[in-house]
Order: structure tokens, then sequence, then C-alpha cells
């Protein structure tokens, strides 16, 4: 099968042509303002490759930094409404509530309360009141606005009060983009919340992406279905990723450590993507990166869904040294590296310039820190082993050996032994690491609820059928489904048995 | 004696309430978001001695009862904190001078701020654990062998229940707990009425300006890149038992608790050696390889090692950093009739209590 894999990065972006297992042509631009003219410069070199005799690319998956970019800057955002059924609960701490102010400005949003949603059972808390959500409706309407979220208690578990909620807004803003909280998130109604309303912030810039995405697609004369890189290292077809923004929220480390598992054979193992500013650990299990199961901060709001486990380390070829005290920083240089490094001409010294120094790599001229103290490029090169070592072991799943592959431009800066590592693996075409992640990238279903009234191995099975579906859903071809994670804890203070299961699946795209 | 209870300490309350939760009482997170709105509405909070109490004072006794999970879906509301006050002050026909949380560790350590905020009544600095616990009969009123009776229980759909009579502590948390689990597992409750004499003779005192000067500890040493967990033992008098890794956490509930074990292996000076901690909500026993080093009623408290954040029975995971305290408890529970109450015989441990302290 043929595939073009695209990753957009705040820096570089990278693309790829595989044709099963093998790299038929990579190429790595810089990201430009527009974002579009460096795709659209990658796609036409890579898509080259293929003759008009050939066959034609079968999919094109495509990872970008657009949606989280977008949040962090408080810019590209739409005015939102958010309508929570939850009432009589909740009243005190409505949607919102926990934004940084700057981010709250940013999506001006309308905010409802209305009567209704679940018990932990599953039953009403108190009867949903039609009229209160229509009359919401008619109010976000009449404000112009056609993002809504809607969030009713413990959606996880039965999704009846969203589900009608959005039909009855539906009736009355026909053009509405409405996220349902239980699509997205966790039990912890605040953080799905939070989860759904940056997803309904982001619609209209997740279409426009996607069009311009569309748009440079055909201008390449690629006519394959194209898909968006999910966080967790699965894909999604690119109109319904388009619905979903907040799913391609960590597509960057995930396609690297995915890219990693590709180019190294590896399926388990950790993998340490080096930046200019900091790097990320991750834990490759089957594959694929680790979820978290904490909460995850993003642009200041506290969410809790999909997210690959990443610790990030304040270490990066930019990273500035104290030439005085030795300390390493967490301040960096960052892009201004080119100009700034003292090998490359500047005055601040970085850990690019012990790497030179120690002779780890060559890169801009050697002769300007031939006359760093010997001692100085001693400790710092200590220091950073200190550094990684830490995090690799905090982030490793059991006390045995494990192989760390270190990829990402700084990946010179990992030491080639680190005690509690089996081995640390470099791999070639390490620069386009990410877009071959994206190239081979699958899909997944998911599963995060209360079970209650069932045996321990009622509810697994029934939530890994359920999982099964769901992926399915999302396009994975049954045969080829294989279950990825599954965790279960059971409830305090609750009756029946309850426990908290999550299951999740992964498999091939199905081609119709 | 009053004193107002400055906006600033409502952070370091939360965070030295999580610690003293020692495990359990779940996170303060959405009760300190709840004290921070009615603050920013102009409410303010005054803390009271508890020596100031008169004799025939009324002291309400809140909590908010229930499974933490169900407490982040069906979010606490202030108003029914303070609805329960008011159902046991329309049943005593009697006011309330002031409110006390039943215990200061963890979430309802902020109930009674909570409550006082909305209702204009003041804090006592008090309370009746010095720490979390999950029953009814493990406070210092019980271990007084004080009235468990009545009690108030709102929920949020209009039902209070008043429970005018109880036989024991025990029947009290089984009838309360079976009318908190009927309206869906959370529930606001004001606990049986003390009057001043009581709170004075048996309440855990200064609980409330204990856990803000902890909180305050951590926060400042974070501030000052100093260690955090080093913070913690300075101020508590407290002593480090063991710096390690979480390597199994293994989970089950019976008979309503959340029990289970978690293994931690040592690092540092403490490398070649495991240590289990055994939860039943909080942390309960510690054992290091397979001795028992410390137990309740000492508290058992697991610290993030970096940042010295206290870390839950149901939320600690695989690989977190981890250093384990024991900070010393309060006398009363140490007594003989403290440990009958909560010592590990009450957690189903068959050991004697030895304290870390002694």
């Amino acid at each position: 099968m043929k595939r073009i894999g695209i990753d957009v990065g705040g820096t570089n972006t990278d693309a790829v042509l595989i044709d099963g297992e093998t790299i038929l042509s990579s190429i790595k631009v810089p990201t430009t303002q527009d974002v579009m003219s460096g795709v659209k410069a990658a796609l036409a070199h890579v898509s080259g490759f293929v003759g008009p005799t050939d066959r034609p690319i079968d999919a094109v998956m495509i990872g970008t930094t657009h949606f989280t970019n977008a949040v962090v800057e408080r810019a590209r955002l739409e005015r939102v409404a958010a309508i929570r059924i939850a009432l009589p609960t909740g009243r005190s701490l409505p949607p919102m509530c926990d934004w940084p102010d700057d981010l709250r400005a940013g999506v001006d949003p309308m905010i409802f309360m209305v009567h209704g949603g679940h018990e932990y059972d599953g039953s009403p808390l108190v009867p949903m009141i039609p009229d209160e959500i229509r009359e919401a409706a008619m109010k976000i309407r009449d404000a112009g606005i056609t993002s809504v979220a809607i969030s009713a208690t413990f959606s996880p578990l039965t999704t009846d009060c969203e589900v009608v909620a959005a039909e009855i807004v539906r009736s009355v803003i026909p053009d509405a983009k409405i996220t349902l909280s239980h699509t997205l998130g966790r039990i912890g109604l605040l953080e799905r919340e939070n989860v759904a309303l940056l997803n309904a912030a982001l619609q209209s810039l997740g279409r426009t992406t996607v069009q311009a995405f569309s748009d440079a697609l055909r201008e390449a004369g690629v006519t394959a279905p194209f898909y968006l890189t999910q966080n967790d290292g699965t894909v999604a077809l690119a109109d319904v990723a388009a619905a979903n923004p907040v799913h391609s929220f960590a597509s960057g480390p995930t396609n690297s450590m995915r890219g990693a598992a590709f180019l190294t054979g590896l399926t388990d193992g950790m993998v340490v993507d080096v930046g200019g500013t900091t790097s990320d650990i991750g834990c490759l299990v089957g594959g694929f990166p680790r979820e978290a199961n904490n909460i995850v901060h993003i642009g200041g709001v506290r969410t809790l869904f999909r997210m690959p486990d990443l610790l990030p380390i304040a270490l990066g070829g930019g990273t500035i040294i104290d030439p005085d005290t030795g300390k390493i920083g967490p301040r960096s240089v960052g892009y201004r590296i080119l100009s700034e490094a003292r090998v490359f001409g500047g005055n601040t010294l970085t850990t690019s310039d012990i790497a030179v120094a120690a002779g780890l790599i060559e890169m801009g001229d050697r002769d300007r820190v031939k006359d760093l103290d010997p001692a100085l490029v001693k400790a710092s090169l200590e220091r950073i082993r200190a550094m990684v070592t830490d995090s690799f072991d905090q982030m490793k799943t059991s006390a045995d050996n494990v192989a760390l592959i270190a990829v990402g431009g700084g990946a010179f800066l990992i030491p080639d032994r680190i005690a509690g590592a089996s081995d640390v693996l470099r791999v070639e075409n390490a620069g386009v690491a990410n877009a071959l992640g994206a190239a081979m990238a699958q899909v997944s279903g998911e599963v995060d609820r209360v079970f209650s009234g069932l045996s321990r191995d009622e509810a697994l099975a029934k939530a890994e059928t359920e999982a099964q579906d769901a992926a399915v859903a999302s396009g994975a071809s049954r045969e080829s489904l294989k279950t990825l994670e599954v965790e279960d804890i059971p409830i305090a203070y609750l009756p029946g048995g309850a426990r908290r299961v999550r299951v999740r699946v992964i498999g091939d795209i199905a081609f119709t | 004696m009053l004193q107002e209870f400055a906006e600033e300490n409502i952070e370091p309350l939360a965070t030295g309430a999580w610690i003293l939760g020692t495990g359990g009482g779940g996170n303060p997170y959405l009760s300190t978001l709840n004290l921070r709105r009615l603050y920013a509405e102009g409410r303010r909070v005054q803390l009271m001695d508890p020596m100031a109490l008169a004799d025939d004072d009324m002291v309400a006794v809140v909590s908010n009862m229930g499974a933490p999970l169900v407490g982040q879906e069906r979010l606490g509301d202030p108003a029914h904190l303070a609805r329960a006050v008011e159902v046991m002050e329309d049943y005593l026909g009697k006011p309330f001078r002031a409110i006390m949380s039943v215990e200061i560790g963890g979430s309802n350590a902020l109930s009674s701020f909570l409550a006082a905020a909305m209702l204009g009544r003041p804090v006592v600095n008090a309370d009746a654990m010095g720490r979390a616990y999950p029953e009814a009969q493990m406070t210092s009123f019980a271990i007084g062998n004080l009235p468990m009776f009545p009690l108030s229980l709102v929920d949020v759909r209009d039902n209070e229940v008043i429970v005018t009579r109880a036989a024991s502590w025990k029947w009290m948390e089984r009838i309360s707990r079976k009318v908190c689990t009927e309206v869906g597992s959370t529930a606001a409750t004001c606990k049986a009425p003390r009057t001043g004499r009581e709170v004075k003779d048996w309440g855990i005192h200064y609980t409330v300006t204990k856990a803000v000067e902890l909180g305050r500890a951590v926060i400042e040493a974070r501030a000052r890149h100093d260690d955090p967990v080093k913070a913690v033992l300075d101020h508590e008098g407290g002593k480090q038992l063991f710096r390690g890794k979480v390597i199994d956490v293994a989970r089950e509930t019976t008979g309503g608790f959340l029990r289970g074990t978690t293994l931690i292996e040592g690092i540092d000076a403490d490398k070649g050696a495991r240590m289990e901690l055994g939860f039943q909500n909080e942390w309960a026993v510690a054992l290091r390889d397979g001795h028992p080093v410390a137990m309740t009623p000492d508290l058992i408290c697991l610290l993030d090692t970096v940042s010295g954040s206290a870390i839950g029975t149901e939320s600690v995971r695989y690989g977190q950093r981890v250093t384990v305290v024991a900070l010393p408890a309060p006398a009363l529970l140490t007594s003989p009739a403290g440990i009958a109450a909560v010592g590990p015989r009450a957690f189903g441990y068959d050991i004697d209590f030895t304290s870390v302290f002694s």
C-alpha cells in the first residue's frame, strides 16, 4: 500500500512517501508562516515520485500542530456556547469556571445550565426539560453562535441527555457544530466539559484547515482519501478529524514515537524526542504511545482525555548553560540557535556547543568552542546524562532494562549508555520520523466507563466488544483488531461491584 | 476570638489538607474552586479559636459524604452544605454559633468553610480526626463516647433526611451510608451537633492552622527550589520512612472501602528494599520488606518526591517517584480508646499498634 505521511511541526514540515514499509522519498522543508505553502512544497516533492503509470497513492496521513498552537496563542478561536445538563447539581461551578481569563475572553462564551443528567448507574438525575434547552438554543442562535458544546453528568455512562439535547439544538440551529462531551472525555465533568469546549472553539479552524489540506492535495494531483493523525498514534478520516480537533493536540510527539517504533522495529521501549527547547520522554507499548490517565493541562486548561503520557524535560539543543555555575537550563535560545549558539557565531553557551566541543556532533565552527574548559564540558555532559537517566527511569514501566530510542534534532545529546537502558538506539531517517509515524498510523477504538452489576470478567468482555465496535465505526477492519490496553479500577462507596473499565483496541484501516 | 481567614490561605489550606488526608478524603480541587468563587463574590470566613466557644454554644459538624468519583460528576455546591446546617437548626430549634469540618484531611477540610461562607458563621479551628478516616465511628467524638445523633442529610433534589436516633456510631454510619447511596452516593451532611464544651474537650484543635501552615511550608519550599518533602517533615516533626518508585498497585472494593496495596521499590538510601502500603481509602499500614514499620493512627503520607504534593490511593500509579513519610497522630487517637476505634485492628490488620514516634 502506498501512503504519504506529512508532519507539520513548529519548525519543519516533513513528508515521506512509502510503499508497504519501503521509503520511496522523503523531504524536510521549513514550516512557512502560512503553513500551507510548506505543505504544498513537501507534497509536490514526494508525490512527484509517483509516475503516471504507477499505482496511485492509497492514502495521505497528515499530522499538524495547528490546533494546539491556536489554543496556546489564544488565536483563531471561535465564539462558543456551553450547555451543561446537570442542574440541580454544579450550579456553583459553571462551565469554564477554571479557565485562564485570557483564553476565556478569546472564546467569549455564552453559558447555560439546565436540568437533567444521569447518576452513576445511568438512571436520570432529574428529568431533562426540553423547553430549557430550546430556550438556550434560541438565545445561542440569536447571538449568532454556531459552535455548541453540550455536557451532562455521567454522560460517558449514559449518552441520552447529550444526544437528545443535540437534536433539540439542531432543530433550532440547523447548521450548528455540536460537540458532545461523552464523545471526547472521561469521568470528571469539569475536565470533560473543558475538552468539549476547547473542541467547540476550534470548529471553524478544523474545517478551514482540512479544506486547505484538501486543496493542497488536489493541487498536487493526489486524489487519495486523507486522514489526520490523532493523539493516540492512530488516524481518523479528515472530515471526522475536523470535527474533533482536540484529538490532534499531541500528534507531533505521538508521530515521532510511532516513527521511532517503525524505524527500529521495536514495539516496546522508551522514546526520547529531543527538540530545541525541551525533550519529551514517552513509552511505547505494542508500538503505540502509552496513554496518560491523569489530568493534562492544555493552554492552562485542565483536561482528561485521550493523550499520550509524556514527561517533558527542560533539555534541548538550544538549552542555555551558565558557564560560571555549569547550570543547565531551563531557558533555551530556541529557534535562535542558528545565530546565538557559540558554534554558530553567537555568544550564548548552549548544550549544542558542549556537544560539538565533546565531538558528539559536527556542526557550525568547532574552533569557536575549542577554548572551553574540558572540565566544564565533562561536567555538563554528566549533568545531561543525569537529567535523561532520571526522567527515563521515571517513565519506565518495569525494573527490567529497556531500550531507549533517541530521535529529534537534538538526539546527539542523549548519551550512549544510560543506567536502566538495555540499549540507546539511534536511527537513520530520524529527521523524518514524525512523517513516517504519520504514514504508518492505524485506527483505534476506546471505551472508558463504569460498569455495575456485572462480574469483572463480564465487564471486561463487554468493554472490549464496545471498543471493537467503536474502532470499526472509525474505519478499522474488524479482522485486524487487537486489544492494546485493558485497565480496571473498582470504585469506592458504590454498590453493585461498580468498576471503571478502560479498553483500547487497534486495527488496520479498512479500505473499501 | 475571631480572625478573618485570608484569601491567600485558601491554596495552602487545600495543599496541607490533601497531605493530611493520608491518601483519602478526596482531592480538594473542586472545593477550592468553590471557596475561591465565594471569596470572589465578597464573602469572607472568620476563623474561631475553639477555646473561645462558650460551653453551651452549638457547633455544626459538616461533611460531604459519598464516593469521590461521584463528586467529580455531581459537582458539590456550597448551598447544599449550608442547607444541611439549616435543616439541623430547624430540627434543633436553636442556631449554631459556628461550623467545623468532621475531618481536616482532603476535600472536607473546606466543607466547613463553604457552609460558613454561605451562612455568615465562623469556622472553628478544629476537626474530629486530625486527618481523614472513612467512617463515622472513627472520630474523636466517637472515641469520646459522645451522642452520635441526630444527623441531617441533604440531596440536591430537595430530599432531606434526619436520622433522629441511632443505637451506636456504627449504626449511624450504616444508616446514613445507606441513605447516601440511595440518593446517588453523594450528599451533604450535618453530623451530630456538638456543644462548645464537647468541642473543647474532644475536638482535635487548631488543625485548620496546622493544615494552612503545612501547605504554606510546601508551597514556599517549591518556590525556593528547596526540598518540599523535607519541608513537610520539618514542619510536622515527621519521619521519612522510604523513598522509591511505585512498581505495583492493586485495588479492590469490599464493604464500601477502596482497599488494596501499593508496592514501592527503594532508591537512594532505600535501594534494595521494598515498601508495601496497605490502604482502605486512606493509607493504613506501611511494611518494609514484610515488617510493619508504620500504621494507623500515625499519619502515613505518600508524597511526590519532587513536588511534595500528596498522592491519593485512587490516583497512585505505576512509575511515580514517591517518598513515604509518617507524621505524628493527635494524642487522642493513640490513647487506648483511640487505638480501639482507629488502630490497625479497626482496619482488619492483626497487629499491635506501635508508633513510629514512640
